[in-house]
């Protein structure tokens, strides 16, 4: 599959990789540069591989609200939550965020990989209710993400609306480039940022005059590759590897993301019992002493004993360093900052400690 | 001096019984950035065709591979603090240094010269 900005992005010369069946660019000159432009300038990212999916209807609010883990009762209108879709398990189908457009409107935006597999599940769930429509959008919509601390500069030159009005997790109808668009300020960086929703057939237009608007700002257009590392050093989950069917938002260190008061939903029962006691693994920052790149699956040994493995792990462009994000057996001489681990590369033990997560925290805006 | 190179892409140069072992341009190229290179240590056996250390890129791991058999008898520590210098120019950024098996002049006449090597990266990507 290709986003309409496939042959932008060939025009850039930028390496095209297979991702989950979509052509997407890795990268367009280099992953370094591309993160560090992101962090001190801005980046221009095509996320139109994204799924969205549309649930409607007067019984709309109280179907989904039983299927994720934010409590929709509490969500305004124009705000969004980053939630997840539970199954029995307490495991997670999906992490995914919903835009309340109204009381019995909501717009879900979830990963590309699993947006069949999302849609068969709303669709499962809401199977035989006449009150509810599940519609998937994700062929209508292009997606394209601007993040990093000009972003705001850049896309205000585009719009007639104060982009200031748009709070954190918050989004409004507004026009870019007179296109009619969804605008949120959210994103996968770890940055300031907005993502923009608009038809597929207007996503060329307004990445090209943005990447005009933002030429004096430094904005350059950023691959997977960087995406990934920039949303790594922010600690942000990435699912198939922090999170699974297998693996727990408690699990993962997402508590503040579940909501354990409302009344029942998909997974509670598991997630309260993991809450109020304790979970058998934990999420945990890793750094590297000795010199390596910590990889996805790399294994964890603490006194020569496995204690859990590596969910992502890279090379981080901020720090220069070898850092990962490891699933660790939950006991405090493992998780506490600090603690002395090996980290197993093609056979060989290398030194490494934990840390807290997250590895990258935005300066905070003036 | 005389380049040949492998079909992993490593390059070798030679003179007499030294060789200097490296990795291409287009092997450079396609990792994208390197940020960690693992090298053996002074006194290392190669066998040709077997793998003596690694280069990593932000997104992959790459295992080198010994074009020809010797023993190393020197390595590129620079890499350890500036992997990049790979990425700024594979042909002058020499992994190891080797001193040649007696065998390796059979080993050497296998491998690709210049001209053949650029056909073959034609034909990769």
């Amino acid at each position: 599959m290709r986003t309409p900005l496939y042959e932008t992005h060939q025009n850039l010369g930028a390496k095209i990789v297979d991702f989950g069946g979509w052509e997407m660019p890795l990268q367009y000159t280099s992953i370094i540069e591309e993160h560090l432009n992101t962090r001190e300038k801005a980046g221009l990212f095509d996320v139109s591989h994204m799924g969205e999916i549309t649930i409607k209807g007067y019984a709309a609010k109280d179907i989904l609200n039983r299927l994720i883990t934010h409590d929709l009762n509490l969500l305004p209108t124009k705000k969004i939550a980053y939630s997840f879709i539970m199954n029995e398990n307490g495991g997670v189908v999906d992490d995914l965020l919903v835009y309340k457009i109204n009381g019995d409107e909501f717009f879900l935006v979830v990963n590309a990989s699993n947006t069949d597999k999302d849609y068969k599940w709303l669709k499962e769930k809401t199977a035989g209710i006449s009150d509810v429509k599940v519609i998937n959008q994700s062929k209508e919509y292009g997606q394209i993400a601007i993040q990093g601390p000009l972003a705001q500069t850049i896309l205000q030159k585009l719009t007639g609306f104060n982009l200031s009005k748009i709070g954190f997790f918050a989004f409004d109808y507004i026009k870019v480039c007179d296109i009619d668009a969804i605008v949120s300020r959210t994103g996968y960086t770890g940055e300031d940022g907005f993502e923009i929703y608009c038809r597929q057939s207007h996503t060329k237009e307004i990445w090209n005059e943005i990447i005009i608007a933002g030429k004096n700002e430094g904005i350059k257009p950023v691959g997977l590759g960087a995406r990934d590392t920039l949303r790594f050093e922010s600690a942000l989950p990435l699912y198939g590897h922090e999170l699974s069917d297998n693996i727990t938002p408690i699990e993962a260190g997402l508590k503040f993301f579940v909501n354990l008061q409302k009344e029942d939903f998909i997974g509670k029962d598991i997630l309260k019992k993991q809450a109020d006691k304790s979970t058998q693994k934990r999420l945990t920052g890793i750094e590297l002493i000795d010199r390596g790149i910590p990889r996805d699956g790399y294994r964890v040994e603490k006194d020569g004993v496995d204690i859990g493995y590596i969910t992502s792990g890279t090379y981080s462009p901020t720090f220069k360093k070898g850092l990962a994000m490891a699933m660790l057996s939950n006991s405090p001489d493992i998780i506490q900052p600090d603690s002395q681990v090996d980290v197993i590369i093609r056979d060989k033990k290398i030194k490494a400690k934990t840390v807290n997560l997250p590895f990258y925290k935005k300066k905070r805006r003036i | 001096m005389f380049i040949k190179f492998t079909q992993k892409h490593e390059w070798v140069k030679s003179e007499g019984k030294t060789a200097y072992i490296g990795i291409s341009d287009f092997a450079q190229n396609a990792l994208g950035d390197i940020v960690f290179v693992e090298l053996p240590q002074t006194g290392a056996k190669l066998e040709s065709g077997k793998a003596f250390g690694s280069v990593e890129s932000v997104k992959a791991v790459s295992e080198i591979y010994a074009p020809v058999s010797g023993t190393v008898t020197e390595v590129n520590s620079e890499l350890e603090d500036a992997p990049e210098l790979l990425n700024a120019d594979a042909y002058e950024s020499w992994i190891v240094k080797i001193e040649l098996d007696a065998n390796s002049e059979t080993e050497l006449d296998s491998l690709m010269n210049e001209e053949e090597y650029g056909e073959f990266c034609k034909n990769e990507s």
